[in-house]
């Protein structure tokens, strides 16, 4: 439906161009109408629409996936769907949100449209290696939706042996596959950045003068291209033990279940940041931009980046506190990482220290900037809960674990993507969307995220574990707060899909820089040409330059 | 068990209020920190609104001082945190020596519980409070996790390996038990209870079950229908290594290392013989794979523990 209405929507661009009086501009949104058209471009912009429109229909189904998990956990008893179907469900909500929703989500999307342009590139490095990246993601992805129209997989997002490799019946295989592709598109996409952002930038744009969404989508990049190879060698080790019964994980064939954890956290944990680091530079992009001041210590917030990266690679064992490993490992892990939540403590500090004497207007994208802020404070305070090794044996595997990372990954990434959209639309579309609506749906997001998982902590120290299809009664009070909260989302996620195809034929004309943002993006038009700059431009400005006198204009 | 909403579960041993006491803490801390950032936020938002007639002279771009003030703050309370909850971990690693041992076997989709003197349950579990309990637990197929929320403490139980996990209940009453690592169809139905007495009432309960031979008894029966004896008995003329006095002894192998026999190499040695070869002896010992199940392994454990330095292999328990 999504696909449908905004190709038409862009096909008929014309009338659109027409109707508000402006002179037919060529833009990227103009080269070619055809399907042919853009499934064939080179254009970082045109794939950035593709990945989106792809993106968004996975994040539909494993939403849909999520209601039913709700739904079901409404009563304490089995009434809406069978155990089995239970266990596909909250597989197909995992591996859907991680691999085809999250770690694409913002660099595929927003990375792909608004780094060249902001780095002042006409494209980059490897158009034709991007265009790649997509047809693998969609490769994995139906191999996924394959999996899940023959019946699903009942592993946990986290396969883990030796229930993945021997006692599941389900489609393992498939579904590894499909993880395994999409991996090597997020190789090849971070490969594709990190050569961009080394080669390509603006005459005089030197490191500290590229805005912090550029660095947070290098230092994605540099983890992607050095973590996803470690999950694609789990993923064929574990294929190898199911096909071909090698002993690696299973112990009656001599291997070891714990090492298969030991590998797919040292991918998993790292990738976690893969979902928030992009998060944090968009919102280091629209709080400056909504406050009219530059981000308050910059030097501090890039290198806190970085620091986030190299530390993540080095706490995947806190996942594994009760699983046997030893004493001193878990104290190791433990220390570690609690310090890597003081730099993200510091970038909490600084982005409040940006509103400090600043002159703040409170659109869309910086409704959801701040309430990203307010939700990864609040997921990241309580992963020092998780650091807390004794705290960690009681709750690990319980809904608080649930609760933690999705106020971490819906709280702060999906905010922070809903941000980006707002933010950038006026640039990918070149039209205005309906303001007081998208207020509206940052609001409704809010508050129907806090009243999804909050209580979800209660029950996780409450003891309820995660991944139960029935559950005791007294859980009961808490899980029917949890599943009304789902509904009160559901509706805010809705409600952009309306209001913004609706902008794509009925918006207000978008100018160049509707926003009076900084930045190498807005200084070409909304839509930008297909070469994205006219004249190669100068970038030897510094990064933020606002001036907290003068608000943004409505 | 209560109705309604609940905050806290019941709690059942020290540790289990110790756990309680830094997670209260931990929940003060946050609150706090949580309450004063969205404080801040909403009066600058207020404050430094777009219109407002606030001063603006001198917008601050960083604060050496302040950045690293607030890198050191949280630093250190993150360093006194880990040390509470390591201190609080280590504790529950140990077992106290004199603990009272049960084994547990969990499959799907149920936990077994085998007691010293033979009673077997299945999905419950009763023990004496005010004792140290000690479990020594084994998967006969997938990871499990045995989760007791009023103990504050869970152990995944992995396949291939023993896991241990002890308590000292100090409430007499009924706690739920929970498989917390997802194992398949019937994960969220692996459930049972456990049944914390005084010890008095233990005793009568434990006494109620001892018609059944003892886990020791039973396995020697094992040792001996298995054929174990053909070549571990001290008479037999096999040189197959002498197993009494063998649990916690250090043992040198062939390949020059040494390992402390604890369960684990017991029951690797009965089901990958060839791992370990202890020097000095052939590697002629068969596998007994697919022969005997976990809570057989278990017993023969138990009868081998059982032998004191003084028997020789082959005596009765």
């Amino acid at each position: 439906m999504i696909t449908r209405a905004s190709r038409t929507a862009f096909a008929s661009d014309d009338m659109g161009v027409r109707s508000s009086g402006k002179p037919t501009a060529s833009s990227y949104l103009h080269d070619g109408y055809s399907l042919w058209s853009w499934i064939s471009s080179h254009d970082h912009k045109r794939i950035a629409i593709l990945y989106s429109l792809s993106i968004t229909s996975f994040f539909f189904i494993g939403a849909m996936a999520a209601g039913l998990i709700r739904m079901e956990l409404l009563t304490p008893a089995a009434d809406v769907v069978d155990a089995d179907t239970y266990n596909r469900l909250f597989t197909a909500h995992g591996v859907i949100m991680v691999w085809m929703f999250l770690i694409p989500s913002i660099p595929s999307v927003f990375g792909n449209f608004a780094l060249p342009l902001m780095i002042g590139a006409r494209d980059l490095a490897f158009p034709r290696l991007n265009l790649l990246s997509w047809y693998l993601y969609i490769g994995g992805g139906l191999f996924t939706i394959a999996a899940l129209l023959l019946g699903g997989v009942d592993t946990g997002w986290t396969f883990y042996t030796p229930y993945s490799s021997i006692f599941s019946n389900t489609h393992v295989i498939l579904t590894l596959l499909g993880v395994l592709v999409v991996g090597f598109s997020s190789i090849l996409t971070g490969l594709n950045f990190i050569v961009t952002v080394h080669t390509l930038r603006a005459p005089g744009m030197g490191w500290f003068k590229l805005p912090l969404f550029v660095w947070a989508i290098y230092a994605t990049s540099v983890i992607l291209v050095l973590a996803t190879p470690v999950l694609a060698i789990t993923l064929l080790l574990l294929a190898a033990e199911r096909v071909f019964g090698i002993g690696l994980f299973n112990p009656a064939l001599g291997g070891d279940p714990l090492l298969f954890q030991h590998l797919f956290w040292f991918y998993s944990h790292p990738a976690v940041y893969i979902m928030i680091l992009p998060a944090m530079g968009v919102a280091s992009e629209i709080i400056p931009c909504f406050a009219r001041k530059r981000v308050f210590g910059y030097k501090f917030m890039a290198f806190a980046i970085i620091g986030i990266a190299v530390i993540s690679f080095l706490v995947w064992g806190h996942h594994m506190f009760v699983s046997g490993q030893s004493v001193y490992a878990s104290m190791v892990f433990s220390v570690l990482s609690f310090m890597v939540a003081v730099p993200s403590a510091i970038k909490v500090f600084n982005w409040t220290a940006t509103l400090y004497k600043a002159s703040i207007t409170f659109t869309a994208p910086m409704l959801y900037a701040l309430g990203f802020v307010i939700l990864f404070l609040q997921g990241g305070l309580t992963g020092l809960f998780l650091a807390s090794l004794s705290i960690d044996v009681h709750v690990t595997d319980t809904y608080f674990v649930v609760a933690h990372f999705h106020y971490i990954m819906v709280g702060g990434a999906v905010m922070a993507y809903m941000g980006a959209i707002h933010y950038w639309w006026p640039k990918i579309t070149g039209r205005m969307y309906a303001e007081s609506w998208a207020r509206v749906a940052a609001l409704i997001i809010f508050a129907g995220f806090n009243l999804t998982f909050f209580p979800q902590y209660l029950l996780g120290y409450d003891g309820m574990p995660r991944r139960y299809h029935t559950y005791p009664e007294q859980f009961q009070v808490l899980n029917i707060l949890s599943s009304s909260g789902a509904a009160v989302l559901a509706i805010g996620y809705l409600l952009p899909i309306g209001y913004l195809l609706w902008s794509l034929r009925h918006g207000k004309p978008a100018s160049d820089n509707p926003w009076q943002a900084t930045g190498l993006e807005w200084t070409t038009p909304s839509p930008p040409p297909q070469h994205n700059f006219d004249q190669i431009p100068n970038g030897a400005a510094e990064p933020y330059d606002y001036i907290p006198e003068k608000g943004v204009q409505e | 068990m209560s109705q309604g909403l609940t905050l806290l579960p019941p709690s059942a041993t020290a540790a289990a209020r110790g756990t309680d006491l830094l997670y209260l803490c931990l929940v003060g801390f946050s609150t706090l920190i949580a309450a004063t950032f969205i404080i801040i936020i909403v009066i600058f938002s207020y404050r430094y609104r777009r219109n407002s007639r606030a001063n603006r002279d001198n917008p601050p771009s960083h604060a050496r001082g302040l950045e690293a003030v607030w890198t050191i703050a949280p630093l250190l309370v993150f360093l006194a945190l880990f040390v509470w909850a390591a201190h609080d971990y280590v504790q529950q690693a140990k077992a106290p020596k004199d603990a009272l041992q049960v084994f547990i076997v969990a499959r799907q989709w149920m936990w077994k519980a085998e007691h010293m003197n033979g009673r077997r349950e299945i999905n419950e579990l009763h023990i004496p409070i005010d004792t140290p309990v000690k479990l020594l637990m084994a998967s006969q197929d997938v990871i499990h996790s045995f989760f007791v929320p009023a103990f504050r403490n869970k152990r995944d139980v992995v396949p291939g390996r023993y896991s241990t996990l002890w308590f000292q209940a100090d409430r007499p009453g009924e706690y739920l038990l929970l498989c917390a690592e997802y194992c398949g169809t019937d994960h969220a139905e692996m459930k049972g209870r456990i049944i914390a007495m005084k010890p008095e009432d233990y005793a009568r309960w434990e006494e109620r079950g001892a018609l059944h031979p003892g886990l020791a008894e039973r396995g020697y029966a094992l040792f001996r229908r298995h054929g174990c004896m053909g070549c571990h008995a001290a008479a037999s003329s096999v040189h197959a290594p002498e197993l009494s006095g063998l649990i916690g002894r250090r043992v040198h192998l062939s390949d020059g290392s040494s390992i402390t026999a604890d369960e684990t190499y017991v029951h690797d040695s009965i089901m990958e013989p060839q791992k370990d070869i202890v020097n000095g002896y052939e590697a002629i010992m068969p596998s007994f794979k697919g022969q005997l199940n976990e809570a057989e392994i278990m017993a023969i454990i138990e009868y081998i523990r059982s032998l004191g330095p003084g028997q020789i292999m082959g005596d009765r328990p």
